[in-house]
């Protein structure tokens, strides 16, 4: 199976027993809302000054807990497609075979497993107790380290290729070292003591965004211009790509960077005067002006993938089924756009491996998976 | 089109598609109560020492250990309605399947008096923690016993009409309900002990 597929097939299961929890926070807010329980309120709470007349009992952490056991494995359904789109663009690019595929399916795999245990690190500072603290801090520790092992694959997968600098494969070229810093700026978050220091400033958004956005919206681009054709038959606007490719690389550093710096120099998320009037602010404050800038140029630069978009749907270059040269079946074995319904013409027999990219005597790079030698 | 699978097992996950789509949808089920259990826990644990109320106080254990045994019954009455159905007798088939409902029409029955009792005394969700959690979790269970009588339901009256048609196809139907039914079945004996006795 395609190295995207096993990605998506572990989010289902991740949204699948996920979700769930969450329900359950729901129905007890319900029961808080309608019936007038207390779940997540604590006997005696007192609001602007009166105490609030419930029936108290109740547990605020409860309601983080639910949440949080959602909210973590949601990022990984953010970030586990976008592994697998790169992996797939990556692969097309280079021309050659996934460096270690079995091991970053298995690193999916693990990631997936361990994304369940790993939620209260999103709680080290709300007094739940050192001990549950120092369980987080390990596992998160630990499902750094499948992460690792999927990028370092896909790093190692570019050695020695002859890469085409595709639109595609420049944003997944841009999508390793982003994600690489939002991960690595991950580490201290997920460590304890460091996260006492550095736990709702900006250096929090900034981590999360470089995960989410340079990670996960620039694999979404990848995508989008990657497969475009085969959804409509026509290929985008190399021109218009890199011209929304580099501005938006730039300034969603000069956006996310800047936040690095406010937040190591202990800037809150949530100051009300954004931090105008505290002192340890001062030194780093400047930097907003920066990324408003950064910020409207990245927005600019989005013009150009818009109108591409629209554009390339009418009036894009038309191409063969399988404009990439890829082996797997989507292209391979099925026209593109696709025919009305059903997505092949006649149902392939998978005979190979979806990496066969290269083989040594084969008629032309790629050898598609339903090909018989 | 023909969808395929519907009858016969998938090579490669050794079920039949729908079996694999309600021991999926059981997973996240268990999700759910698992963490509705979680929360239970959680509460009770954290409660200032000597302030949680326990079931015993309030809760008729008779009552209880009365809906135990139907919900049970029930279950059994669910695999004699499949078995039936796998020995070709249609007619044997309605007759347990009927029982099935009833017997979930009875746990509603002594639950709904359960329930009139508590308010009869002025017993409410708010009254404190533990009623809280306890209404929350057998009021979703009996939702779920209600599902599963809609479904049952179904398959009892218009739904059955499919057995003239598919009789396989009516009987793996038969089959998947009564999983669910089973783990409607199963959530109970964990409520039981956990609300009523402990």
């Amino acid at each position: 199976m395609p190295f995207f597929v096993w990605a998506q097939f572990v989010t289902s299961f991740l949204l699948l027993l996920a979700f769930p929890p969450l329900e359950a926070a729901g129905v007890l807010q319900l029961m808080d809302k309608l019936a007038g329980t207390s779940f997540f309120l604590p006997s005696g709470l007192v609001v602007s000054g009166q105490q609030l007349a419930v029936a108290g009992g109740g547990s605020p952490l409860l309601w983080q807990h639910l949440f949080w056991f959602l909210a973590h494995p949601e990022v990984y359904v953010l970030i586990l497609p976008a592994f697998g789109i790169v992996a797939e663009v990556i692969a097309n690019n280079t021309r050659k075979p996934l460096w270690g595929y079995r091991l970053m399916v298995y690193a999916v795999t693990f990631l997936g497993f361990m994304s369940f245990i790993v939620w209260a690190h999103h709680m080290f500072m709300t007094g739940m107790g050192t001990v549950m603290s120092t369980f987080f801090q390990t596992t998160t520790m630990i499902i750094s380290i499948p992460s690792v092992v999927i990028l370092t694959a896909l790093v190692i997968s570019l050695w020695g290729a002859s890469i085409r600098f595709t639109v595609p494969m420049l944003f997944a070229l841009a999508f390793l070292p982003m994600f690489a810093i939002g991960g690595l700026t991950g580490l201290p978050l997920g460590l304890a003591p460091a996260d006492i220091h550095l736990h709702d400033t900006l250096y929090v958004i900034g981590h999360f965004h470089y995960v989410v956005a340079p990670g996960t919206i620039f694999a979404m681009f990848a995508g989008i211009y990657y497969w475009f054709p085969k959804i409509t038959g026509r290929k985008m606007s190399s021109l218009l790509g890199h011209i929304h490719f580099w501005p938006s690389f730039l300034f969603i550093n000069g956006i996310f960077f800047p936040m690095l710096i406010q937040g190591m120099a202990g800037v809150q998320r949530r100051l009300y005067d954004g931090g105008a009037s505290y002192s340890h602010a001062q030194g780093v404050l400047h930097w907003n002006v920066f990324m408003s800038i950064s910020a409207w140029l990245l927005g600019l630069s989005q013009i150009a993938f818009i109108i591409n978009l629209f554009w390339s749907i009418w009036k894009g270059k038309k191409v063969d089924s399988n404009p990439w040269g890829a082996t797997t079946l989507e292209w391979a074995a099925a026209p593109s756009p696709p025919v009305a319904h059903g997505n092949f013409v006649e149902v392939p027999t998978v005979v190979r491996g979806p990496y066969d990219y290269s083989l040594p005597g084969a008629a032309q790079d790629f050898t598609p998976q339903h090909q018989e030698a | 089109m023909d969808i395929p699978y519907t009858v016969e097992a998938r090579p490669d996950t050794g079920v039949f598609n729908a079996k694999l789509g309600v021991w999926l949808f059981l997973a996240s089920e268990v999700m759910l109560f698992g963490a509705l259990f979680s929360s239970y826990v959680l509460l009770r644990t954290g409660a200032a020492p000597g302030t949680w109320h326990h079931g015993r106080e309030f809760l008729s254990v008779p009552l209880a250990t009365l809906n135990t045994l139907i919900l049970i019954a029930s279950s059994v009455t669910m695999v004699m309605s499949w078995a039936s159905l796998k020995l070709n007798n249609f007619k044997q088939y309605r007759v347990y399947m009927g029982l099935t409902i009833l017997a979930g029409l009875g746990f509603m029955v002594v639950k709904a008096f359960e329930y009139g009792h508590k308010f009869e005394i002025g017993l409410f969700p708010k009254s404190n923690t533990f009623l809280a959690i306890y209404f929350t979790l057998t009021g979703l269970h009996g939702l779920h016993v209600l599902g599963g009588m809609i479904v049952n339901g179904y398959f009892w009256g218009p739904g059955a009409k499919l057995w003239r048609t598919q009789p396989e196809r009516f009987t793996n139907r038969i089959e998947v309900a009564g999983l669910y039914w089973h783990f409607v079945d199963l959530v109970w004996i964990f409520l039981f002990p956990t609300l009523y006795l402990l």
